[in-house]
């Protein structure tokens, strides 16, 4: 059955985010920036509580629910605003409604939660409508 | 403009690591045997895969073993994505027009796209600006436009 509007999906992608994860997810990627692993530069050189996860580490968490969901082959588009930074201890929630379907694709509002329901990403997907 | 780009071959070996590190186990993503990696042409990439590209990018301003003519600037004029320090990550977008596949060789060209101010609530004035990157196949086909919105601002960003 494809995609209708008003479907939804919600999985927990995340939880109890630690520095180890940030750390893998720094050397897989490359983005050595120190702010996400360098925890006396990200306090006293930058003045953040702590160090912090990498945006796109949500973002990659996210579109992990989002193929988990329709497969690896169904996505078109996919982009977030990161809204909030996510510190070590937190555990995220990817919640994902369709809000259009059109021409055989869907447009897929996402939004991913910590564990206080404050929006820490929040975008839109485009996936083959049949995904599902 | 464009810049003249450069080579990022797609390797097992990175997808599984890079799939790993977002808790992704699926077999599409590292096993060449499995029926599903089979049904779907070979071992492909997460979504937001082409994000390793800048293991292979010259002059990287992240790589800190790499030598630079100017450590821990931000990144220069026109180009978005997170900087050092005050420098954060505001958005990021894909387009897929094509799969990705272990074994391709990428091509990956970047260019600035537009650039803009606003006054943040807490965080000072914010300097938005956009990095369009393109990653293509060896056959030259077009296989994902990224977009990349950097911020940077006068000071850290409070909860």
């Amino acid at each position: 059955m494809a995609l209708q509007v008003g479907d939804t999906r919600e999985q927990v992608v995340i939880e109890k985010v630690n520095r180890t994860h940030i750390v893998k997810y720094a050397g897989a990627s490359g983005d050595f920036n120190p702010i996400h692993h360098d925890e006396i530069f990200a306090k006293e050189v930058a003045g953040y509580p702590s160090v912090f996860a990498h945006g796109m580490l949500s973002m990659g968490l996210t579109g992990r629910a989002l193929t988990d969901w329709l497969g690896v082959t169904a996505l078109k588009r996919y982009g977030v605003r990161f809204t909030r930074q996510v510190w070590p201890g937190d555990t995220l929630t990817a919640k994902f409604e369709v809000t259009k379907v059109e021409d055989g694709l869907a447009t897929i509002k996402v939004v991913t939660v910590n564990q206080n329901g404050e929006t820490v990403i929040e975008g839109e997907a485009i996936a083959k409508a049949d995904a599902v | 403009m464009a810049d003249e780009g450069f080579e990022f071959p797609v390797d097992r070996t990175q997808v599984m690591l890079f799939a790993r590190s977002l808790l992704d186990i699926r077999p599409e993503y590292w096993d060449p045997n499995d029926p599903a990696t089979k049904a779907v042409g070979g071992i492909t990439v997460p979504p937001t895969f082409v994000q390793c590209s800048a293991h292979w990018q010259p002059d990287y301003p992240l790589d800190l073993t790499r030598p630079r003519k100017e450590p821990r600037q931000p990144r220069p004029e026109g180009q978005g994505g997170g900087g050092l320090g005050r420098g954060l990550h505001a958005e990021q977008h894909y387009e897929y027009h094509h799969p990705i596949y272990v074994g391709d060789t990428l091509t990956v060209t970047t260019r600035p796209g537009r650039r803009w101010e606003k006054e943040g609530r807490r965080g000072g004035k914010l300097q938005f600006s956009e990095t369009i990157t393109e990653y293509r196949n060896q056959d030259g086909v077009l296989c994902v436009t990224a977009i990349s919105v950097g911020v940077q601002t006068e000071k850290a960003v409070e909860q």
